[in-house]
């Protein structure tokens, strides 16, 4: 091959490149702009709002307050009851869908008939609209005088418990846990469909029990799934909201009120725009600390 | 994982499991069948006549279609709306990756990870400026932008397992881009197109948290009705629990035909 027949087909690639690279950038336009500006102008705005004296209700009295709304919101008893209420709700869902979740996981990945229908039953509370499943605990479960709960109650001789007024929380635990424990159990079954088989059955071989096969081969393999779902679920757990407005509205008193209900009271029904806004910066800093560690791991997953 | 038979003791503990997770959608179901009465009363009612009644009356209440009907619209159409922009950007970061490509995708799944209660009060008064509040409008535009990075993450990783020799093997026999499109990418990438417009379905049919706060009385999604009215209608367990079958139902089926690749999709990537 000649050296400029060779460097004509080099141009020709580079240029084939190039138009290519153009051709890229067209298409990836529309989801780039659009994501851009869905992440960016809402948290700047958040951002500004959060140092501004700023109510709907009075907007002629409308300025720049500085550091006003933080210190505000960090003098303020009703937020640090919001960031405890929140971490408790975050907290005892997670450790009861990782635990759940792994216990189901093991038990749906047998060989046993029926166990498409069985693993479909689990997974299903997970598509549940979430007021429906509010909705579900309140009235036909929890309701002290009706509810079948309380009647389950009576019948071994206890009290009926009016869940919503003297254990608000529990039960909101309860009803957001039978929502994502599915979830859990769905990423850690996955993760268990990859497990190398061969180590199990070497395991079995030199007389390995199957309690100590399921610890030290079975539950190793799901801490990394384990983790990430963890993660996952802690993002979403932070903006619970449906569940609370229509159990609770974040009472009695403020006992269930999390950050997000909190903002949710400051900003649509208080109209404080300004201290909202302050509480929705911490709420994106609380949420992008876990991100951080998420993304992470999502990263190193990725081939392009 | 093992394919020998599991003992019965574990086939049992199973389907308890599987029965207690189930109950309360079960026993909702049951009551929605009920009478008023019948649905309140203590002890339990277990074998009664199955009637429609609060079916009826639960459609028969004002506002019930209307939201329905938004709860399919906003569902289908930001499902649409997403997969339109998400398929070309997608096409490009697999078969056209540049160095920056990876960079480019976990920004844009980062996107996901900002909680919606952080923006809440700028997206309110946009739309309160733009006149998008209580429109089918501006949830579109809110559940498209939700969705938009699961959508194009999943038609991402669909697109990555199609073989590149195929597309390179069609280029060589003079099939044009279009050809490619239509005869090969459409075809093999049809399945992944399902699952990811399967998802964003469901996940925009259950999204409460801006239905709530964008819409009232015109916009409202199914959500969003059961949210506002289970105050005055909590009175009635039969007929809520009647409209709450009829909201959940549709998505159950959803949820049941795409479960397998769901994981994939809600984790995006970082579970494999």
């Amino acid at each position: 091959m000649s050296s400029t027949a060779l460097a004509g087909r080099v141009v020709a690639a580079e240029s084939l490149a190039r138009a290519r690279r153009r051709s890229s950038w067209l298409l990836l336009f529309p989801a780039v702009i659009l994501l851009g500006a869905w992440a960016f102008v809402p948290l700047v705005m958040t951002l500004r709002y959060s140092f501004e004296r700023y109510n709907l209700l009075y907007p002629e009295r409308r300025g720049f307050a500085g550091l006003l709304n933080y210190n505000l919101l960090l003098t303020d008893p009703a937020f640090w009851t919001a960031i405890f209420n929140t971490l408790v709700l975050t907290l005892g869902v997670l450790a009861i869908t990782i635990i759940l979740g792994t216990l189901f996981a093991l038990l749906l990945n047998q060989n046993f008939p029926g166990r498409g229908i069985a693993r479909l039953m689990v997974i299903a509370p997970f598509f549940v609209l979430p007021p429906v499943a509010a909705l579900i605990f309140k009235n036909l479960l929890f309701d002290p005088l009706n509810g079948l709960v309380g009647w389950l109650f009576k019948l071994v001789g206890l009290h009926p418990i009016a869940w919503f007024t003297t254990a608000p929380m529990i039960a909101l635990v309860m009803i957001v846990a039978w929502e994502w424990t599915p979830f859990a159990t769905l990423i850690l079954l996955t993760a268990l469909q990859s497990l190398d088989t061969d180590q199990l059955e070497a395991a079995r071989m030199d007389g390995a029990k199957p309690l100590s096969r399921i610890i030290y081969i079975v539950l190793p393999h799901l801490a990394r799934p384990a983790t990430i779902t963890i993660m996952m679920e802690s993002i979403f757990l932070l903006s619970i909201f449906a569940e609370i407005l229509t159990t609770t509205a974040g009472g009695p008193g403020t006992a269930t009120t999390t950050l997000t209900y909190l903002i949710y009271i400051r900003a649509l029904l208080d109209f404080n725009i300004g201290g909202a806004s302050a509480a929705g910066v911490l709420a994106i800093v609380l949420a992008n600390i876990v991100a951080l560690f998420l993304m992470r791991a999502v990263a190193r997953n990725i081939e392009t | 994982m093992q394919h020998d038979k599991a003992p019965l003791s574990g086939a049992i503990a199973a389907w308890i499991v599987a029965c207690l997770m189930f109950f309360p959608i079960l026993w909702m179901t049951v009551t929605a069948f009920k009478t008023e009465g019948e649905a309140v009363a203590i002890p339990p009612i277990i074998l009664f006549r199955p009637v429609l009644q609060s079916f009826a009356a639960a459609t028969a209440q004002s506002g019930y279609l209307l939201f329905a009907a938004n709860s399919v619209i906003v569902s289908f159409a930001s499902t649409a709306l997403a997969i339109l922009i998400a398929f070309p950007a997608a096409y490009a970061m697999a078969f056209q990756p540049g160095k920056r490509t990876k960079d480019l995708l976990v920004w844009m799944l980062s996107t996901k990870m900002l909680p919606p209660v952080g923006v809440l009060v700028p997206v309110y008064l946009i739309f309160r400026d733009a006149g998008l509040l209580d429109t089918r409008a501006g949830l579109v535009i809110v559940d498209t932008l939700m969705n938009l990075p699961i959508v194009v993450w999943m038609l991402f990783s669909f697109f990555r397992d199609i073989p590149r020799d195929i597309l390179e093997a069609a280029r060589m026999d003079g099939v044009g881009p279009r050809g490619q499109m239509t005869h090969l990418l459409l075809p093999l990438a049809s399945p992944g197109i399902a699952s990811a417009a399967l998802l964003a379905i469901i996940l925009s049919w259950n999204e409460s948290f801006w239905s709530i706060n964008l819409t009232a009385a015109h916009a409202g999604t199914l959500a969003a009705y059961i949210a506002r009215y289970s105050a005055p209608e909590g009175l009635f367990w039969a007929k809520l629990s009647a409209a709450s079958v009829l909201a959940v139902a549709p998505i159950l089926l959803f949820g049941s035909l795409a479960q397998r690749r769901l994981v994939r999709g809600l984790t995006v990537g970082a579970v494999k």
